[in-house]
């Protein structure tokens, strides 16, 4: 395999009491790739990024990151990784700048390269103006602007960012993906997990879907549209819509799926629908594209997972 | 608990980068965290030295309030390393996840752990020096043997430190450690001579009180304080050490269980 890859893991096993959480992962990073790992809570994700990181170890399998065997040589390889962790874990007692400053000292950086690289990540996550105050005062999307450029603090070659836009409001969020496409272009690789499917299409050039410890399916995401759904759906909302579902839709539609008053109409054309959903005028309804979380649902089911 | 739980600790100088945060964190705090730790050891010295001093002709051959002052010295190193190891500590561990962002650099939680021991020690020998150096300002420190008290109050913060990270990792919230100071902590200090001699006990309960930590604490620094080696200084500094490395490897086999899953 040339160029080396920057994180090799084959038959992932990880279990709690007698909970299989990770039950045979395969995954391999190309350098410079963005790879989304999608699932519903539970999946998985979160146990598979710690495996990487050596912070627990697998039942089985093997871990290769930047060329160090992990478990055995965590130290190493964390030393050249960036972690953006699911809930901020920023240090309350500190200000901005110490934050990014004492982070740095875990990796051994000198105190001269800290104050070399400390402006340039303050500028990074929009911050300059603010770099001595606490973290406290800082709201949603400027605490996880910090806990990104903190992941940046040793210059890292590859970065694991789970769940990085959980919470943030639709701005914050695209500041967010502004920033990683940034860090793409620099050449970093990402390993992405992530619940916005929209997040994944805009982002990643392959995406991996996990369920119940396995991943499903991967690959490119346009490819995964057109390999498992049809490529339009119609979504049509109401009290009437069920009826209509069964009266027309699923005649005039390749698939049809009913949660509650809202039908999915998943077809390869949408014209018969369209026309007869404007002829009737009493059912609202959306046409657009499928897209991942159309996949995702199909694969995954709609069933909550809690 | 699993084998790999008990290996022996992987040990590197990586643990005085969590030293270090925790010391920058406290200097911010240092003046008004200083006095708060102050003020009761210096309570109880004032308090019971000069109103209970008073009545009392001698205590072992000395004034009441130069007796108490070694045991205060002590009684204050447990109760400031406790109060690190466990509500500070478990703040960084549970409510804040600093460990959860220092596991991510090239850290391991043994460097934590090591780092947290050895950080909440250091924070309560501030406490007991400072006693001391209050005892010796008021002329309650008659020989300069008592600077040998100062390794001993180290000592003594590693073993509480230990002890109390113990609890820590086996707390699922702050209302734990009130069983652990009602159990534990608050009979020490009325059981291992800090207030009163130990031969004024009930002979079982002085044998109860040899097996703790405290006790021993005491038993080295009140003779030292006041200008004597003590006896069996061999046998107290070996307890204290015993606690100090049994409590920090069961903390870190604990806390391994805990947060490695």
């Amino acid at each position: 395999m040339s160029p080396v890859s920057p994180l090799v893991a084959s038959g992932l096993r990880k279990s709690y009491g007698s909970k299989e959480v990770v039950c045979g992962v395969d995954l391999t990073l190309q350098p410079g790739e963005c790879f989304g790992l999608l699932g519903p809570n539970g999946a998985g994700k979160t146990t598979t990024l710690r495996l990487c990181l050596g912070l627990t170890g697998p039942d089985g399998g093997s871990i290769h990151v930047l060329g160090h065997e992990v478990p055995r040589e965590g130290r190493e390889a964390r030393a050249r990784i960036g972690v953006v962790p699911q809930f901020d874990n920023l240090d309350p007692d500190f200000t901005i700048r110490e934050n990014l400053r004492v982070f740095g000292r875990y990796f051994d950086i000198p105190e001269a390269t800290l104050q070399e690289r400390i402006p340039a990540l303050l500028e990074f996550a929009g911050l300059s103006s603010r770099a001595d105050t606490r973290i406290q005062t800082l709201s949603g999307g400027m605490k996880r602007r910090l806990t990104l450029a903190r992941a940046l603090i040793n210059d890292p070659e590859l970065l694991f960012l789970d769940e990085p836009t959980t919470g943030l409001d639709p701005q914050a969020r695209h500041v967010i993906w502004e920033r990683l496409r940034n860090l793409l272009k620099q050449g970093k690789t990402l390993l992405l997990t992530t619940h916005f499917m929209e997040e994944a299409e805009r982002l990643c050039s392959r995406i991996a879907i996990m369920d119940n410890g396995k991943i499903i399916t991967g690959g490119d995401p346009r490819a995964l549209i057109a390999q498992h759904v049809e490529p339009h759906v119609v979504e049509v909302y109401g009290e009437g819509a069920p009826d209509w579902a069964e009266a027309f839709g699923r005649r005039h539609a390749e698939r049809c799926e009913i949660t509650g008053e809202t039908i999915f109409c998943y077809a390869n054309d949408p014209a018969p629908l369209i026309t007869d959903l404007d002829r009737r005028g009493d059912l609202r309804y959306l046409h657009r594209r499928a897209n991942i979380e159309d996949v995702f649902l199909k694969l995954t089911g709609r069933d909550l997972r809690d | 608990m699993a084998a790999q739980h008990w290996s022996p600790p992987r040990l590197s100088l990586r643990f005085l980068h969590v030293w270090r945060r925790n010391l920058l964190v406290w200097r911010k705090l240092a003046i008004p965290s200083m006095l708060g730790n102050l003020a009761d050891p210096l309570l109880y010295m004032f308090g019971l030295g000069y109103g209970l001093g008073r009545m009392l002709e001698d205590v072992g051959g000395l004034s009441y309030i130069a007796f108490l002052a070694s045991g205060v010295i002590c009684s204050s190193t447990m109760m400031s390393a406790s109060f690190e190891a466990m509500y500070s500590a478990f703040s960084r561990m549970h409510m804040q996840k600093t460990w959860d962002a220092i596991l991510n650099a090239p850290l391991t939680l043994d460097d934590v752990l090591l780092g947290e021991w050895v950080w909440a020690a250091s924070k309560s020998f501030l406490s007991g020096s400072a006693v001391l150096i209050v005892a010796a300002v008021l002329g309650l420190v008659p020989s300069p043997l008592a600077i040998a008290v100062i390794p001993v109050i180290f000592l003594t913060g590693l073993a509480f430190a230990g002890l109390g990270l113990i609890m820590t990792a086996l707390s699922p919230s702050y209302d734990f450690f009130m069983y652990y100071f009602t159990l534990c902590v608050t009979p020490m200090m009325l059981l291992c001579g800090v207030f009163f001699p130990l031969n004024e006990l009930p002979a079982a309960a002085q044998i109860l009180a040899q097996l703790l930590p405290l006790t021993h604490a005491v038993a080295l620094a009140r003779p030292l304080v006041n200008g004597t080696v003590p006896a069996d200084w061999l046998l107290h500094i070996a307890v204290l050490a015993a606690y100090a490395a049994g409590s920090a490897y069961i903390a870190l086999a604990l806390t391994r269980r805990r947060l490695l899953q």
